[in-house]
């Protein structure tokens, strides 16, 4: 077996790509809503020093607070025309299985995209949720 | 947080569930907050030591209701009680095997408690006082300052009020479709009630009201989140997260009011806005409008101009006119006045408040209105007789304060023409 050398073998140390983990935030929107303004910001303030950390490692991607649910719509692509709901998605048989980030005009615009993108893709549902917080993150991809 | 700071921020957020389905347990307040507070002590001696349970609302009904039946076996029976730790132990268990409750499940319940807080027969100042009482869970202390009178006399407001919800004796059955939208106007306009009494511009006393402004928030967002396709709730929410923004600018550091056009806009809480604007487009959508979203939407043409001059008085004109025909008052036509005297200039906006006198005479906003249209047209003599009536009829400090400094400005040779204005009541 000589003849299979070190180069032979895949290389997965340092030029691999790494993987991309998202790290989906959860928490209980009555409980956080009553956050003080003062509560919230040192919230803000010691997940914004983890995140310098990481970003000087250059691993930190694009981050987003959502606004609350209360300010959400749900297009549901399971049926045509698609339907839509005012309010956050609430079923629980269907699983997140990603997400996008889109600028737009207003709601309408949104609407309009989501509705293209389950035309693409029809079934289940996408939840459209303005974006209040935004950093870009330059996590090499 | 200390260590069981955790534990307060749990029971606040399940508080107006808990209470609601309790009181249509026991239809009465007086027992649905007995048997909170007493599902509480029990959260406080259970929760540090078996950690949360998975719904806490659920774990507070079912523990509050034992504990009242509890109460009525002992004052009845006088039979000795079994351990504390039994007690505990068996409510647990019969929390646990709760279904987990959605808040739309109790939609009606919740609804219901708001609604008793807000009954047309109770005075507003009643109203506010006992939503902020059994709904948000402040204190009699914390109340009686926000409204800066005694704990004694906030007590019997509130005494008072409980009595007369007992009196009007509220119907208990799932209210219908019509019941259920009236209901809803009545309680939306409590919680604008509620916010107004502590947006309303006090200088010194500020801080001391700003928590009535989060609690307003926070019953919004609970009745948004019952109501979530309510465009008139949506636009509430709006409005209110609108004109929240602003607060940190409203004030200089001397306690006097700031205008609108005057505030550092670099200072207006921009995630407030954000929300408040993605709101106001989502209403919209329905076609429905209504004098909150109109409202609103004012306030929202104020929060997207940059700079003050930047600001779309034209639309301001039109979105007034039609806040003029769905709720017409006096005080709606003052504040369009405004906007016309941007758009047509200030002999316009003077022609068109002069049939209000009759019933603003009275109105601090009205004579320190008239008093800046005058000022802009030249006529100082009578701009400063409007200014010094504005004064005599200021309802707080803050707002003698900025009009005294009008009327500084008119001494040094009558200011810069068209720059001041009044506040505005509805979107100031």
């Amino acid at each position: 077996m000589s003849a299979i050398g070190p180069l032979d073998r895949p290389c997965i140390e340092p030029e691999a790509k790494p993987m991309q983990y998202a790290i989906l935030c959860y928490h209980d929107e009555k409980v956080t809503c009553a956050w003080s303004k003062e509560h919230d910001d040192a919230v803000m303030a010691k997940l914004g020093a983890v995140m310098g950390k990481l970003e000087r490692q250059g691993k930190l991607g694009p981050v987003a607070r959502l606004l609350p649910t209360t300010a959400a719509t749900t297009l549901r692509k399971d049926r045509e025309p698609p339907l839509v709901i005012d309010g956050p998605f609430a079923e629980t048989k269907e699983q997140l299985l990603g997400f996008y980030i889109v600028d737009c005009a207003n709601l309408d615009e949104a609407l309009a995209i989501t509705k293209e993108l389950g035309q693409a893709n029809p079934g289940g549902a996408y939840e459209i949720r303005p974006v209040g917080v935004f950093f870009p993150g330059k996590a090499a991809s | 947080m200390n260590d069981n700071g955790w534990i307060s921020a749990v029971l606040a957020s399940a508080r107006p569930q808990a209470v609601a389905a309790l009181l249509r347990q026991f239809r009465n307040l007086d027992a649905a907050e007995e048997a909170y507070q007493e599902a509480c002590l029990r959260a406080l001696k259970s929760w540090p030591r078996n950690g949360p349970p998975r719904d806490a609302a659920a774990w507070l009904i079912m523990v509050g209701k034992n504990a009242a039946i509890d109460t009525v076996r002992r004052q009845s029976r006088m039979q000795p009680l079994p351990a504390d730790e039994q007690i505990s132990d068996l409510t647990d268990a019969e929390a646990a095997a709760a279904e987990q409750i959605d808040e739309a499940d109790y939609r009606d319940d919740i609804l219901r408690l708001l609604f008793v807080c807000c009954h047309p027969e109770l005075p507003a100042t009643q109203q506010i006082a006992l939503a902020l009482r059994i709904v948000s869970g402040l204190t009699v202390e914390q109340i009686a300052r926000a409204f800066l009178v005694s704990d004694a006399a906030m007590e019997q407001r509130i005494t008072r009020a409980k009595a007369r919800v007992a009196a009007a004796n509220v119907p208990f059955e799932t209210p219908g479709p019509i019941e259920r939208s009236e209901r809803l106007g009545v309680v939306a306009a409590m919680i604008y009630l509620v916010f107004n009494e502590g947006y309303t511009i006090n200088g010194a006393e500020q801080g001391v009201r700003a928590p009535l402004c989060n609690e307003a928030i926070r019953l919004a967002r609970l009745l948004l989140r019952l109501f979530p396709a309510e465009p008139e709730i949506m636009g509430l929410m709006a409005l209110i997260l609108l004109q929240h923004a602003r607060s940190p600018a409203r004030l200089d550091d001397n306690g006097a009011a700031v205008l609108l056009q005057d505030q550092d806009r670099a200072l207006w809480d921009q995630r407030l806005i954000a929300e408040g604007l993605a709101l106001i487009d989502k209403a919209v959508r329905h076609g429905r409008p209504g004098p909150y979203q109109v409202q609103a939407a004012i306030a929202a043409l104020h929060a997207r101009a940059v700079r003050p001059e930047d600001t779309d008085w034209a639309q301001i004109d039109l979105l007034y006119g039609t806040l003029e025909r769905m709720a017409p008052s006096p005080v709606v036509s003052l504040n369009r006045a405004v906007a016309v005297s941007k758009v047509q200039g200030p002999a316009a906006a003077l022609a068109m408040i002069e049939p209000l006198s009759a019933k603003l005479g009275g109105y601090f906003y009205f004579h320190g209105a008239r008093g800046a249209f005058l000022k802009q047209l030249g006529r100082s003599e009578e701009a400063r007789i409007e200014f010094d009536r504005a004064i005599a009829l200021a309802n707080t400090p803050a707002e003698a304060a900025h009009i005294r400094l009008e009327l500084d400005r008119l001494a040094d040779g009558g200011g810069t023409p068209g720059s001041k204005q009044k506040p505005e009541k509805i979107s100031g």
